[in-house]
């Protein structure tokens, strides 16, 4: 046990876990385009066309792997910012730094594509449905989150400033969610209703949890790319990155 | 508890000495609540619909004013270093930082509302509800607001960025606090909304006192 604990620790340190990401990078990214690749291919293929959406309908195995990944990262950043205010490990606070930008990515990449579903099917690039404002408001604390790490110049200060705000904001994320869905039946009668998921042909399925994956699996790569950057970037006074970067 | 009560005085008398500073958020308040009409035009049944959001943004706006000298003065001068230091414990010395602050920006706006209200034809039952709401929702911004403060002391730019880190997080008190005058009018009764503002402003008065503690130990490294 106490072995076991000690192998996980020894991660902790930037100088172990740079190389350690490094190897995974390129798994991670074959991973991301082989599921990619699948999932485009029944997507475009295989995936019959909706009887009532026609071909548009195509967009949402862009749009719900986003939306999921957008809300997803959000945990596991406000995890990793936790995890570093309680254990004060550096790298912690350097993962949720480095996994903030992708998750913004996903939330605006959800946002967009939404407005391109929802221009042919509702009429309307922009509703005020309790799920569209959620994800809006998401953003913002994404962007918040990003902008308080940006303005602070220590970078250990920087990131116990965006631990708190991340836990707080994950805090905040279903008291934001329920307000906003019970703020909208109280003002919207049911002119449109998302909630209602048709059901959804086996194929159709299948494309989006290939997606999802694919999308799981680029945002890890993505996000320890990321993290090296992060890692050369503040640990360049040290000896082991003066040999790194050679 | 006195140490709590010496802060809430401390900082009402110092607002007192400087009231310029209190006052500009107040007429911040009543100069945005008469805006909108002169934006939006004089249809009496429109401004009537829309007068509780009007408000509630306005006062969720002159909140966010307020906040940045929460802490600000006091860190530039050193006394938060030294009430780091003193013998009480931080989050009671910061709580009545937070009840001076909403004394001094809540309150103003919560007695002001009715008479801002009137301009927008609501009627006395829905006025009260707006007041009740107020009551309720401006001591959770306050709270809420804090943790952005004491997050953004010190940080270039602190003021702007205030804004952006804390407005998501007044989402739902704005919420509810409209939807309870809007539910008011609809005749669906207000109760539910203003239980869950009250609900809010319980959780937020037990963890923000304490998150705002944490962030200002953060600053003060």
């Amino acid at each position: 046990m106490r072995q076991s604990i000690i192998q996980w620790f020894r991660f902790a340190s930037p100088q172990s876990f740079y190389p350690l990401a490094g190897r995974m990078i390129p798994w991670f990214w074959a991973a991301a385009i082989i599921f990619g690749i699948g999932g485009l291919w029944i997507s475009f293929f295989v995936a019959p066309t909706d009887a009532q959406q026609g071909e548009g309908y195509r967009i949402i195995f862009v749009h719900v792997p986003a939306s999921w990944m957008s809300m997803f990262i959000y945990l596991v950043m406000a995890f990793w910012a936790g995890l570093g205010l309680v254990l004060n490990t550096r790298v912690s606070g350097m993962m949720a730094q480095a996994l903030a930008p992708t998750g913004a990515l996903m939330a605006a990449l959800s946002l967009w594509t939404g407005a391109l579903w929802g221009k042919p099917m509702w009429g309307a690039w922009w509703v005020w449905d309790a799920r569209l404002t959620s994800e809006l408001i998401l953003f913002f604390l994404y962007l918040g989150f990003m902008a308080l790490q940006a303005a602070i110049d220590d970078p250990r200060r920087a990131d116990k400033a965006g631990a708190i705000l991340a836990l707080v904001g994950v805090v905040n994320i279903p008291i934001i969610y329920f307000s906003v869905k019970w703020w909208n039946t109280l003002h919207q009668g049911s002119t449109i209703n998302l909630n209602k998921a048709p059901s959804m042909a086996q194929t159709m399925l299948w494309g989006m949890l290939l997606m999802a994956l694919s999308f799981w699996m680029y945002s890890i790569a993505v996000a320890l790319m990321r993290v090296r950057a992060i890692i050369l970037e503040r640990e360049r006074h040290t000896e082991w990155v003066k040999h790194a970067v050679e | 508890m006195n140490a709590f009560l010496a802060t809430v005085r401390r900082d009402l008398l110092l607002a007192l000495r400087r009231k310029s500073e209190v006052l500009t958020a107040v007429f911040f308040f009543v100069i945005v609540t008469s805006l909108f009409p002169l934006g939006i035009g004089p249809e009496p049944v429109l401004l009537k619909k829309i007068a509780p959001g009007i408000l509630w943004v306005a006062a969720l706006l002159a909140t966010l004013l307020g906040l940045p000298r929460l802490f600000s003065a006091d860190h530039v001068d050193g006394t938060l270093e030294q009430m780091a230091l003193s013998p009480s414990p931080l989050g009671l010395l910061v709580a009545g930082k937070i009840l001076a602050h909403w004394l001094l920006c809540g309150l103003p706006l919560v007695l002001l509302a009715p008479i801002l209200g009137l301009q927008f034809d609501l009627d006395a039952s829905t006025l009260g509800i707006l007041t009740l709401a107020l009551l309720l929702g401006t001591p959770l911004l306050s709270l809420i607001g804090a943790i952005g403060a004491a997050l953004t002391l010190g940080v270039r730019g602190g003021g702007v960025l205030l804004a952006l880190l804390v407005l998501p997080l007044y989402i739902p008190a704005l919420i509810f606090g409209a939807g309870a005058v809007e539910a008011h009018s609809a005749g669906l009764g207000a109760g539910g909304h203003l239980s869950l503002l009250a609900a809010m402003l319980a959780l937020a008065g037990f963890f923000a006192p304490w998150a705002t503690t944490a962030a200002l130990r953060i600053a003060l490294e």
